[in-house]
């Protein structure tokens, strides 16, 4: 029993992680009509912005990550402005496809950057709490803040959707594009906001994974599978979706555990999206597409 | 003094081929004009020209003597022009009210006057300020499709088939609210295929054939022409 409750914990922490991701994707997804492949390469690029603000300020971790979020929203308002927006209207291929060179650039030049090795934001080993009352889980302090901050950020996110003008203008053309320019909403306004939320949470999930365990070059780009399938399975598009879609899947992983080797953790996530698509391809909410 | 609306010799279409041959369209300030016309004359086309949605390649649109061809529909919308396309004329994801909000998108200041404008005319979206506009029955979303359009407050309203797939109940009620708009001083263009009743309450009409006028006249004499009555009418 306590085996469950402690990989729930993992879970979660996991889960939180795959929400920042796939709420960007979703975001992505709904205004600009294409899977962003370079989301992973965003997180990766977020935890070594991180990793800067710690070695040139002397941070700590949770400090770099307001500063790696506000550097990553200018990054990606940056690539959309010199690359994504010359090509907003051709076809979704051409920016899935530019968008994943756009994920190789930026992988070597944090590789070129920061070198391929794993560093770490800290050294030494953080003794969690062992909590008796719960039948003597063990809880890290460093897991308690990802999903305490990530709760934070989910609500601040569904808070700009539901109260903001922007935020309901982004919804606004989500569901329907023609209706948004005939309204007079003005679409690249939008889209730079959808930018800005989706690279700050991004750096959100990188700064998180490199607390969490370290950092590395393929952080992001391995992470991008159970990312994706948590924004399908919450239905893409759909940030809300991607709430429970990552919390589904980050769960899911860690639980899978308990029957298979932990290798077989993004297998997980991959059966799941596979399973979804075909069972239920729009998503437990119904998704835009 | 220039008319509300003026287009002269529209063509343009979606491809190379023009569906609008020529087309001329002319709206007076508390006008209501209706274009009828058999399917593909390019009635919703010739609305989507002058609204700006599609390429106008030659002709002009001219709006109290200004000319606006091929604006922005945002431009169209600050200058007080408001177009419902027929289909997915909502959006389905967003309340009732939030649906209004983003019809004055680009007004400044205080919304309340215009949602209660709004709310007056159509009281059931008052009470049903909270629900999702998806989820609401055909003619309750062709409501709020047209309180997100009067929401900038308009001085001409562009209705590109009000009245589709409702019930002959609610086709009477939407005809009797687009009189009440008209009756505060708002000029309207609107394609319908229900041509008799529109034209019944129609100041004028156009007939439209393959991208072009057949007939221009006050709607009583449309409805009266027999060429008109065995085209486009049934009889």
């Amino acid at each position: 029993m306590i085996d469950i409750l402690q990989l729930l914990v993992y879970g979660l922490v996991l889960g939180s992680v795959l929400t920042m991701g796939a709420i960007g994707v979703s975001m992505i997804f709904g205004i600009l009509r294409f899977a962003h492949f370079a989301h992973g390469d965003f997180m990766t690029l977020g935890a070594y912005l991180g990793l800067a603000f710690i070695s040139a300020f002397g941070l700590s971790a949770w400090w770099a990550l307001p500063a790696a979020m506000v550097g990553m929203a200018v990054v990606a308002v940056f690539i959309d402005q010199v690359l994504y927006r010359r090509i907003r209207r051709t076809q979704p291929v051409i920016l899935l496809i530019a968008s994943f060179g756009m994920a190789l650039i930026l992988r070597s030049l944090v590789q070129l950057i920061w070198g391929s090795d794993n560093q770490t934001y800290t050294s030494g080993i953080q003794f969690p709490w062992q909590l008796d009352w719960l039948g003597g889980l063990r809880l890290k302090p460093d897991h308690l803040w990802i999903m305490l901050i990530s709760l934070g950020l989910v609500a601040s996110v569904h808070l700009f959707l539901t109260r903001t003008r922007l935020g309901k203008a982004m919804r606004a053309m989500s569901d329907n594009m023609d209706l948004a320019l005939i309204s007079g909403i003005p679409a690249e306004r939008v889209i730079v906001v959808t930018w800005v939320i989706g690279g700050a949470l991004a750096a959100a999930a990188g700064v998180f994974l490199g607390i969490d365990t370290r950092l590395h070059p393929m952080m992001g780009w391995t992470t991008l599978l159970p990312v994706f399938a948590a924004a399908i399975l919450g239905g893409i598009g759909r940030p809300y979706g991607a709430i429970a879609g990552g919390m589904i899947i980050g769960v899911s992983m860690e639980m899978s555990t308990l029957l298979i080797p932990a290798a077989y953790k993004p297998a997980v996530a991959f059966a799941i999206m596979v399973g979804m698509l075909i069972l239920r391809p729009q998503g437990i909410f119904k998704g835009t597409v | 003094m220039s008319s509300l609306l003026a287009a002269k010799g529209l063509y343009g279409g979606y491809g190379s081929a023009d569906i609008l041959q020529g087309t001329n369209l002319r709206v007076e300030t508390d006008e209501i004009v209706v274009i009828v016309g058999p399917n593909g004359a390019g009635k919703s086309t010739a609305m989507k020209a002058v609204f700006g949605l599609l390429r106008i390649r030659a002709g002009e649109v001219r709006y109290r003597g200004e000319t606006i061809t091929n604006a922005k529909p945002e431009q169209m919308v600050r200058r007080g022009i408001a177009y419902v396309p027929q289909e997915k004329n909502v959006f389905p994801s967003l309340t009732v009210r939030e649906n209004l909000e983003m019809g004055a998108y680009l007004m400044k200041g205080d919304l309340s006057k215009r949602l209660d404008k709004v709310y007056t005319l159509f009281p059931k979206l008052a009470e049903r300020r909270r629900q999702q506009a998806g989820l609401m029955s055909g003619g309750e979303r062709q409501m709020v499709a047209m309180g997100r359009a009067l929401m900038i407050d308009p001085q001409l309203l562009m209705l590109d088939e009000p009245t589709a797939g409702l019930s002959p109940l609610l086709i009477d009620e939407t005809f009797e609210r687009i009189k009440e708009i008209n009756a505060q001083g708002i000029g309207v263009l609107m394609v319908e295929q229900n041509a008799k009743q529109a034209l019944s309450i129609a100041s004028r009409g156009y007939v439209l054939a393959t991208g072009s006028n057949r007939h221009e006249d006050t709607g009583p004499n449309l409805l009266a022409n027999p060429e008109v009555a065995e085209m486009f009418l049934g009889g």
